[in-house]
């Protein structure tokens, strides 16, 4: 045998029916995108759960450090007032 | 879809976790006990990392092992609508352990190496799936009690605390209920035919009993992982208990079905609320997990043999791919770098 590598990752993501955003749904190995698109059909969608899949490169993907949560995401733990309901307004108009 | 060997020990696992950052250790052991999720790209424990490995990857075996004695049927069906329910059930099967796969491989191991531990012996599988099916009742059997004590094995680990295997959980528990419900319809269509076939389905039913509630795993206090795994909230709910809880449920099936199960020792303790039952023999669980059970050299032969022979459509498919790629490579190179058009 001349070639026995491993076939690559690719991430698959559904959009279960039109209206809604694609979801990351788990992965599937395949040699090229063609059949990275069929096998995630196939082990994915046995029940109609997609009208819409993307396959994406696993090795393509750029993700967030989870040792730079803090960093990135507490600061917005103190910016209440971008909510609406850090404002109380008076009861005739806090259906605002 | 079936585990069952969540706690068989094996080698390569230690029970304490590493001491080199009890730091980080104790952080972990803090979102754990909060009963948040850990996913893939956190920081985990070597042996909470081990442990799911192997844990997830038994499973996935079990799934795709889980396929041979079903498949046995497929071309033996009695009649189109049981195959084509019997194909759809066996495909499930198979995509299960593609999740399954999925999922242990975000634990930085790779697909080869895990089919390899597979192939080599290395790595466990149920041990139901090294009984044999000579009957048609046995596809009905396995739907109904092999698939009814995985479902009850699995829907605790929906909330298991590893983020990838609990959300692979969750997508095959939904697709499991459709195993075990066609396998009580059949056996309940058997069960208003002949003499024969009653009798069939009653022979069924006395050969898989025990091996099934051995599914479960050793009792509790033989279970070496059982004490991490719970901490870690890989496991929730001890053998010992699921078990008792599959019985309990089946009676009640049973009786409905009209078949007696193969325990005189079978009765219910209004003391304790739930039935007694016989004491199970290990020593035959032993066996099997060990390799010694009626069909492992069969099962792991069939493998092996579908790997082996599968290998030139991976690599014919590499081939093609390479090719693909290198065409498209020199299509984007500037035109007065081609050489002559394709």
């Amino acid at each position: 045998m001349t070639n026995q590598r491993d076939w690559p990752l690719w991430e698959v993501f559904i959009r279960s029916r039109a209206g809604l955003d694609h979801k990351h749904c788990g992965s599937v190995h395949a040699p090229d995108a063609t059949l990275a698109l069929q096998a995630a059909r196939d082990v994915y969608t046995r029940r109609q759960e997609g009208v819409s899949i993307w396959v994406v490169r696993a090795d393509q993907i750029v993700a967030s450090d989870p040792a730079d949560k803090a960093a990135l995401f507490d600061p917005m733990a103190d910016k209440i007032y971008r909510h609406p309901t850090f404002y109380a307004l008076p009861d005739e108009v806090n259906h605002l | 879809m079936y585990t069952q060997s969540m706690d068989v020990p094996s080698d390569e696992v230690s029970a304490s976790p590493a001491l080199s950052d009890a730091e980080a250790s104790a952080t972990f052991d803090a979102r754990c006990a909060r009963g948040e999720f850990i996913e893939a790209k956190d920081w985990m424990p070597a042996p909470y990392r081990q442990t799911l490995v192997r844990q997830i990857s038994q499973h996935a075996h079990s799934e795709i092992v889980g396929m041979l004695p079903e498949g046995n049927w497929l071309t033996r069906a009695p009649s189109l609508k049981r195959k084509t329910i019997l194909l759809a059930k066996v495909q499930d099967e198979g995509g299960h352990g593609l999740y399954l796969y999925a999922a242990a491989e975000t634990l930085g191991t790779s697909r080869d190496d895990l089919i390899a531990a597979l192939h080599s012996g290395r790595a466990k599988y149920s041990s139901i799936f090294n009984y044999p099916t000579p009957t048609w009742a046995d596809i009905g059997v396995i739907g109904w009690l092999v698939d009814g004590a995985a479902i009850m094995n699995q829907v605790p680990l929906c909330r298991c605390s590893y983020g990838p295997y609990a959300r692979a959980m969750i997508r095959i528990c939904r697709e499991e209920s459709f195993h075990q419900r066609q396998g009580f319809d059949l056996l309940h269509t058997l069960m208003q035919g002949t003499a024969a076939q009653q009798a069939m389905v009653q022979d069924a039913v006395n050969r898989w009993w025990w091996p099934v509630l051995m599914m479960f795993g050793p009792p509790d206090q033989d279970s070496p992982h059982a004490e991490t795994s719970v901490k870690w909230g890989i496991k929730r709910i001890s053998n010992d208990d699921l078990r008792q809880k599959f019985v309990d449920a089946i009676v009640e099936q049973a009786a409905v079905l009209g078949v007696t199960l193969p325990d005189p020792g079978l009765k219910w303790n209004a003391a304790r609320g739930a039935h007694d039952f016989s004491p199970i023999d290990w020593t035959e669980f032993w066996q099997v997990v060990n390799g010694h059970g009626p069909c492992n050299r069969e099962r792991l032969a069939a493998r092996v043999a579908a790997y082996d022979e599968g290998a030139w459509v991976r690599e014919a498919a590499l081939a093609y791919a390479d090719k693909q790629a290198a065409r498209q490579a020199a299509a984007v190179t500037p035109a007065t770098e081609r050489r002559s058009p394709p």
